[in-house]
């Protein structure tokens, strides 16, 4: 578990240094375009490939499973406006309902 | 003209419907293997939400917690900017913008640099920001001690319910077929190298080509 730790710590450090580095930084140096197109696709890209490995993903393995109806369920909820929580609670609750059946 | 009780009241109510999701966040990070004390810890000190789902989707998945520490950082990154943008209107220095920069996030960025004054994105900054840093580590730990308590998190759905919350981070910025063809890009990429890599390393691999790709081709009506 002491890996968890140094991840956590390491995640706390950078995590901080960044927001810290934005109230800091002068404008210019990251005012460029280059920089700015990839912080708009750097939280696109990441969140794309974690949704991916998180629902398909099973080991090294890829499996189809109730995580996928469970996803369905959170972009039809999605869909239709309805806010985070009751997103994550409904996903959770379809996959746990065929897992039932 | 947007008075300064408005801004308040609005502040909060975004730090209310935020805050109260560290209880998913809390009860994932415990079922997933971490500790009360680890879950509550990176609540207090990371305070970013889909940085610290996307730590524990990696631990949960097997992966090398230094791998979940440099994914999450990256997607940390987008917080700089906000920073950069916020900067030259919260006008901070000193042990002031040192405890600031903690509250650099989504929402509190959201909701004060749309503002017209000086004084209304401070009032927005500081209300959303620390409205939801406490609720957001209360509910951690509420969620945390209830994870812990309920056995087998897949018996609940709760390993559907971190793609879910992925999913509705993502959501917002799924606003063009660019956005979408990136996100998906990066998916296919990640599951394609799922088989021959360790657990972790195919969202750095999917993002990062995604990012690559992303940076070449870019149609000139998406440009902001």
């Amino acid at each position: 578990m002491s890996d968890v730790w140094v991840g956590i710590v390491v995640m706390s450090v950078g995590c901080f240094a960044l927001k810290y580095a934005g109230l800091s930084v002068p404008e210019r140096v990251l005012k460029h375009p280059v920089t700015e197109r990839a912080a708009g696709l750097i939280p696109v890209a990441l969140l794309g490939a974690l949704i991916a490995v998180q629902v398909f993903a099973d080991g090294s393995s890829i499996r189809i499973d109730a995580r996928l109806l469970g996803l369905g369920v959170a972009a039809v909820l999605l869909t239709l406006r309805v806010p985070f929580l009751p997103v994550v609670v409904g996903a959770a609750l379809a996959a746990a309902l065929v897992r039932l059946g | 003209m947007t008075t300064d009780r408005s801004v308040v009241v609005n502040s909060l109510g975004v730090g209310l419907a935020t805050g109260t999701y560290g209880v998913s966040f809390g009860a994932i990070s415990t079922a997933s293997g971490l500790s009360v004390m680890q879950t509550c810890v990176l609540s207090l000190l990371v305070f970013t939400g889909a940085s610290q789902f996307a730590f524990i989707g990696i631990i949960a998945s097997g992966g090398n917690p230094i791998t979940g520490a440099f994914t999450a950082i990256l997607l940390g990154s987008r917080n700089l900017f906000y920073g950069l943008s916020l900067a030259p209107k919260l006008d901070l220095d000193g042990p002031a913008r040192l405890a600031s920069a903690h509250l650099v996030i989504d929402e509190s960025t959201a909701m004060a640099v749309t503002r017209e004054t000086k004084r209304q994105t401070r009032l927005g900054f500081y209300w959303t920001g620390i409205s939801i840093f406490i609720l957001w580590n209360a509910t951690t730990f509420a969620g945390a001690l209830a994870g812990n308590a309920i056995g087998d998190p897949r018996t609940y759905g709760l390993d559907a319910a971190v793609g879910a919350a992925f999913l509705a981070l993502l959501w917002p910025r799924l606003d063009s077929w660019y956005a979408r063809s990136i996100a998906l890009l990066a998916a296919a990429v990640a599951l394609g190298v799922v088989p021959v890599t360790a657990a972790g390393v195919p969202i750095i691999i999917g993002g990062g080509a995604a990012v690559i790709l992303g940076m070449l081709w870019h149609p000139k009506d998406q440009d902001e």
